[in-house]
């Protein structure tokens, strides 16, 4: 996406007021919920049982919070998950950024046909795949573990062919000045056009975190043993309890602590984001 | 180009291999196996048994699939209108960058990042009968409360309300990045003929990011066919099946009843359905290049 320029626009529909207005308005539908969930994880369990209305008025409390710290549960499966995104982030970056290079920028046989059946990947949902692959793991003792938590999330597509637009967009002369000084191939990939790739590496991977991080389907069927859960499918499982034994304030607490990490991701590489949202899909 | 040191290597093919390798042992080898499943009669042990298209007359004619099929098609019929109109709503409203819009995208496009399990619980939270946020308000105002989770015709819509406050982000962001290259002239030229704005949305706005609103209903489209975690954390697919959607028989088949051959084979019709969408995307998208824009 071009940076959004201040220039003069002309100002016939852009952001007039009426419009603005409804979207603060929707602003408002959109925020409601989580103001409730964080009203009620600052509630004592007590106070709810009473009645839930009693989030509108003192006293409040950090209580469930400091139960989370407790719970050594939540912090096993916030653990699980921190490793299953992060391994899996970096292995898309290595394999993405090796393929993208190898595609966009060098010749070997059947180099062509090869990324049109990549980029056919792009077309397949996962449903279509995952009841072979749960057998699979299940040759391989997979389940319950964390590399079989990792792999499917490795096998994507896009992140090759955003690692292809990406060293494409590299000119030529960078890498045939090396090649002149008789560098080898690895070594101009590793020492000249990686490094010239980060933003594209910052975006691939952000992404790539973020869907490791929330992923249900593949967990919730790969994960069957609790200390193997992952927080999305850890949090599902406490949510079947529903407003019973553990009380609507520490579920509300757990939610809170669990949406931190990606909201934390979210606001701090934001322009990452929007670049990628915006610019991949589109253009 | 220095076409010498280009030329076609085998070794080059080193750089992609690794990808390549995960690629056909995640992804391709699944997906034939997958196909293969679907022609046998297989559980949890022992080899399958070849069935031919057995499993597939069989799935056609399961009211449970058709039933399921029904709410996925009506679920995908009215959530995705309704999150482009409100992405684009929200994209022309936002289409400045100022402060405040610029807090109101971040706000938007927020909860995108959550997980479905988090999603599912904020709203649960407002559902809940007795407790939910919709209770609390609808007793303050004297209202007649619904439980929407647990009726019947109601709980479908609650997973809907859900989904559009979770993915709106994405077509907002999408609206915006296309009415960016929306050529300035063009609304010079109507503010000198003095246009309305409701004509300058309607004759300039609108076509000009006819293809985008395209491309977004599709990727939306392929996007919702996908429903699942929500109708199965929200109301587990209830009352009798109401909101169930077609992934969430194809986990109950072959996770739950490990049926496992049949299930491959409701997973090949949705899979048919997301391709046809995929090609229309294809189509319309690369319609652009002969436009040359």
């Amino acid at each position: 996406m071009n940076p959004p320029n201040d220039t003069y626009r002309p100002d016939v529909l852009t952001a007039n007021r009426p419009l603005l207005w409804g979207a603060a308005f929707l602003s408002v539908i959109m925020m409601a919920p989580v103001a409730w969930l964080v009203g009620l994880s600052i509630k004592s369990n007590q106070d709810l049982m009473v009645g839930t209305d009693s989030v509108f008025r003192a006293p409040y409390t950090i209580a469930n919070y400091l139960n989370i710290l407790h719970s050594s549960q939540v912090f096993g499966w916030f653990f699980n998950s921190l490793v299953v995104a992060t391994g899996e982030t970096l292995m898309v970056l290595i394999l993405s950024s090796l393929a993208g290079y190898g595609f966009a920028r060098l010749e070997f046989p059947f180099r062509r046909t090869l990324f049109i059946i990549v980029l056919f990947g792009l077309a397949v949902p996962e449903q279509a795949v995952i009841i072979a692959r749960h057998q699979m793991f299940n040759w391989f003792g997979l389940h319950n573990t964390y590399l079989g938590l990792m792999l499917p999330g490795m096998s994507g597509a896009f992140g090759v062919f955003l690692m292809t637009q990406f060293f494409r967009a590299i000119p030529k002369d960078i890498d045939e000045a090396a090649l002149l000084d008789n560098a080898s191939q690895w070594r101009i990939f590793w020492k000249i056009m990686l490094p010239q790739t980060l933003p594209a590496q910052a975006t691939l991977g952000i992404f790539t975190f973020l869907h490791g991080w929330n992923d249900y389907w593949w967990p919730l069927i790969s994960a069957t043993k609790k200390e193997m859960y992952t927080l999305t499918v850890g949090l599902a499982s406490s949510q079947s309890n529903f407003a019973q034994s553990e009380g609507l304030g520490f579920l509300a607490a757990q939610a809170v602590f669990a949406s931190v990490p990606a909201l934390i991701v979210y606001v701090i590489f934001q322009k990452h984001i929007v670049t990628a949202v915006s610019g991949g899909a589109v253009k | 180009m220095a076409e010498s040191y280009r030329r076609s290597q085998w070794s080059h093919g080193l750089f992609i291999l690794p990808y390549l390798l995960v690629f056909l042992a995640l992804l391709v080898f699944p997906l034939f196996w997958g196909m293969w499943l679907s022609l046998h009669k297989v559980d949890l042990f022992g080899p399958g048994r070849f069935v031919g298209l057995t499993n597939y007359i069989r799935v056609a004619g399961d009211a449970v699939f058709l039933q399921a099929l029904r709410n996925t098609v009506v679920f995908v019929l009215v959530s995705v209108p309704t999150l482009v109109a409100l992405g684009l709503f929200l994209a022309l409203a936002l289409n400045r960058t100022t402060r405040t819009t610029s807090f109101f995208r971040g706000l938007f496009f927020s909860s995108s990042v959550l997980s479905v399990t988090i999603v599912t619980l904020i709203w649960r939270f407002v559902f809940i009968p007795g407790d939910g946020l919709l209770s609390v308000l609808s007793e303050q105002a004297g209202w007649q409360q619904i439980n929407f989770i647990s009726t019947q015709g109601w709980s479908l819509f609650a997973v809907g309300v859900t989904t559009v406050w979770w993915c709106v982000g994405l077509p907002m962001m999408l609206f915006l990045a296309a009415l960016q290259q929306v050529p300035q002239d063009l609304y010079e030229a109507a503010a000198l003929d003095n246009a309305s704005p409701w004509r300058v949305l309607t004759r300039v706005t609108l076509p000009s990011i006819a293809r985008t609103i395209m491309l977004v209903t599709i990727i939306q489209i392929v996007f919702q066919f996908q429903l699942f975690g929500q109708a199965q954390l929200m109301t587990n697919g209830g009352p009798n099946g109401s909101s169930r959607p077609l992934v969430m028989y194809i986990y109950e088949v072959g996770f739950i009843r490990w049926d496992v051959g049949r299930a491959a084979a409701a997973s090949q019709y949705l899979f048919l359905i997301i391709l046809i969408a995929a090609m229309a995307q294809y189509v319309v998208s690369s319609r652009k290049t002969e436009d040359g824009a």
